[in-house]
């Protein structure tokens, strides 16, 4: 028999600090695996951003720079002007980019910078503790939301790619997730293509990708990604929200 | 280059681009907006450079994080409120030993504050100024020529260091215009930077980051760093005396404040006051040497600033209670004339004088 | 196509997607412990594993490496 699976050479010997059932496992993976599949290893830097992905620089066999928290699509900006021939990725989690990081990313993307922004939305601030993010549910229970999220103090559950698709510079906006074989198989190809408009000049590229926290979501790992599909994507839904031609 | 007028704002852009700076992030705020303006017309003439007006001060010193992270010779600039924004960003660099240059052209505060020029920002430079264990080296300068060899001297040091560095102008040095020889590219050494992220070929990547998960890396960091402080301490330290030596005061100014001390200090001659000036070139490393020597020779120190008292706290740790120290400060943007300054100057002269009984 | 599987033990936290997608059913939570503390995923090669590598394609963890017949 031919071994036909096993860790991508795009990523560090380590295991992984995550806890069960967390999709930044799975993401990092899919990561590691387009880059070894499209040969970016040799020219990769990460922007790496704040939260429990916060120590990628474990997993990640790629040139790396920290990012103050929210700040990524500013540093990949300076990275990706002063280097241009690099290929230039961030990992955000939902605060970091649309949260404190707004105008950065926002001001990124408007500029059509040639970058490809990760962008893990699991609806709660994860390292934290569980605290509300911008990107929760109303009626969600978190930390500090703890009766549910309200909108009539808290606002809105914020989609953050609708917004982006509003901009000229932007060229391909997908929101995938890693709930389930098929959506694993789709966040791959997406992965691949945000790496692609960047290859091809096209403008600022960005993957959204729904991912499970079973622990601030307080639900068993089978649970969120039910959770995932039956209520999360009500509100963010999957597919391609813009592309230009590649 | 010739000697040319120019202003202080467009000397610092040149003397950075002819340094080597390929990279400048900025976004407008009086009183330095020149300097942005500058830079975006003068990179795109040059090979390889780029301008970029942020959205925002914060994004540009995060621009800076990324562009130096990849080796490149890069510059901020900003006014006080700007720089506070830079703060986190600057502590990120000083954490992940990323050299950059960050000019701030001071103005009165704090808040909003005044347009006009001010000296308040020295505690926000010297002690750090965003959060941490942690320097910055802040150069001086008090004329447009200074500007310009300090601008240079600021890539230098932060290559060499691997340190952000701070060029501590005010508003009238920015504006003023004055003939400046812009120092050349010629002969200028050239730093490896053997840390900076290229894209892992031939070679394990690296990941540069001042995050440390156990506090005692974290702590063997923090050490590493006060070493290189101590070195910098050690031979980095630079300033002028001005009719020093028979003096039985010391002025002790810098900046634009130190050009009015010399107008002061040259009609307190000419009535026999003997008064001489210290003037601070680097105000990180401080020149604490060179207040205490003077303290085995004179006794009244007069500390003058465009603040409220700031550099006075450093003067006072430099003596450590010896002398006797004067101050005079004027905060908010209100430029002192030099006839002011002696006025008050040869008040104190007198007074002290009397009490020594002479 | 006959397939087989191999688990990583030690890295696996017992998260269950591989036996909740896998369409063979061949995947279990077995009532072993890790030296972490985790109940580990066990292969019954009894099952007709098809070597569609899908429990490979859900493991966080990369605990799963995946053989095939070709």
């Amino acid at each position: 028999m031919k071994k036909i699976f096993e860790r991508p050479a795009s990523l560090h010997n380590a295991p992984f600090h995550y806890c069960p059932g967390c999709g930044h496992s799975i993401i990092h993976r899919l990561i590691a695996q387009v880059i070894d599949e499209m040969k970016l290893h040799e020219k990769t830097i990460c922007a790496l951003g704040v939260g429990c992905a916060v120590v990628a620089y474990n997993y990640f066999d790629v040139d790396l720079i920290e990012s103050p928290h929210g700040r990524a699509a500013a540093v990949a900006t300076g990275v990706k002007r002063a280097r241009p021939g690099s290929v230039v990725f961030t990992y955000q989690g939902d605060g970091d980019l649309a949260a404190i990081g707004t105008a950065e990313t926002f001001h990124a993307a408007n500029r059509g910078e040639l970058i490809t922004v990760f962008f893990v939305n699991n609806a709660v601030y994860g390292m934290t503790g569980g605290q509300m993010a911008p990107t929760s549910l109303i009626g969600q229970k978190t930390t500090t939301s703890p009766a549910g999220r309200n909108q009539d103090t808290a606002g809105y559950p914020l989609k953050f790619s609708e917004v982006l698709a509003q901009l000229q510079g932007t060229s391909y906006l997908e929101r995938v997730a890693v709930n389930s074989p098929a959506n694993v198989r789709k966040a791959k190809k997406a992965i691949a293509k945000g790496f692609q408009h960047q290859l091809k000049k096209t403008g600022f590229s960005m993957v959204e990708i729904l991912s499970p926290c079973p622990t601030n979501w307080r639900m068993g790992t089978i649970e969120s990604c039910k959770w995932i599909d039956e209520v999360m994507t009500k509100e963010y839904p999957l597919g391609v929200i813009k592309e230009k031609k590649c | 280059m010739n000697k040319q007028l120019m202003s202080g704002n467009s000397a610092i852009g040149e003397a950075a681009i002819q340094a080597g700076c390929k990279f400048y992030f900025g976004y407008p705020i009086t009183p330095q907006n020149e300097l942005p303006e500058y830079m975006s017309a003068r990179l795109p003439e040059e090979k390889g450079a780029a301008f970029l007006q942020a959205e925002s001060e914060v994004g540009a010193i995060n621009m800076v994080i990324g562009a130096s992270s990849v080796g490149a010779r890069v510059m901020t600039s900003s006014s006080s409120p700007g720089i506070s924004l830079k703060q986190e960003g600057i502590s990120y660099l000083a954490g992940q030993e990323l050299p950059a240059v960050i000019i701030n052209v001071v103005r009165g505060g704090p808040g909003l504050g005044s347009i006009y020029s001010a000296q308040s920002d020295y505690f926000q430079s010297t002690r750090g100024g965003g959060h941490g264990d942690y320097r910055t080296i802040v150069l001086a300068p008090a004329s447009v020529q200074e500007l310009a060899d300090m601008t240079a001297l600021a890539f230098d040091l932060a290559d060499t260091y691997r340190t952000p560095v701070i060029v501590s102008a005010d508003g009238v040095l920015g504006q003023m215009m004055e003939p400046v020889r812009i120092p050349s590219k010629k002969g200028r050494k050239k730093i490896t930077k053997d840390y900076a992220l290229t894209g892992a070929k031939g070679r394990p990547s690296k990941a540069i980051h001042s995050f440390r998960m156990d506090p005692k890396d974290q702590e063997d960091h923090n050490w590493k760093l006060m070493r290189k402080y101590k070195r910098i301490e050690q031979r980095e330290v630079r300033y002028e005396t001005f009719l020093l030596d028979d003096a039985e005061m010391a002025v002790v100014a810098y900046g634009t404040a130190a050009r009015i001390a010399r107008g002061a200090i040259n009609r307190l001659r000419k009535e026999n006051l003997k008064v001489g000036l210290i003037r601070p070139k680097t105000l990180w490393p401080f020149p604490a040497e060179i207040i205490r020597e003077t303290a085995q020779q004179l006794h009244d120190f007069f500390v003058f600033e465009m603040s409220a008292g700031q550099m006075i706290d450093d003067v006072k740790l430099s003596l450590d209670g010896s002398g006797t120290i004067h101050f005079y400060g004027r905060p908010g943007g209100v430029i002192p004339s030099p006839v002011e300054l002696y006025r008050i100057i040869s008040r104190h002269y007198y007074q002290s004088q009397r009490k020594r009984g002479k | 196509m006959k397939g087989s599987v191999t688990i990583n033990q030690e890295l696996c936290k017992g998260c269950a997607f591989c036996m909740t997608f896998c369409p063979r059913h061949a995947l279990s939570l077995s009532k072993k412990l890790n030296r972490k503390g985790y109940t580990v995923a066990a292969f019954d090669e009894q099952k007709g594993c098809t070597g569609c590598a899908t429990c490979a394609q859900l493991c966080p963890e990369i605990a799963i490496e995946v053989y095939r017949d070709e």
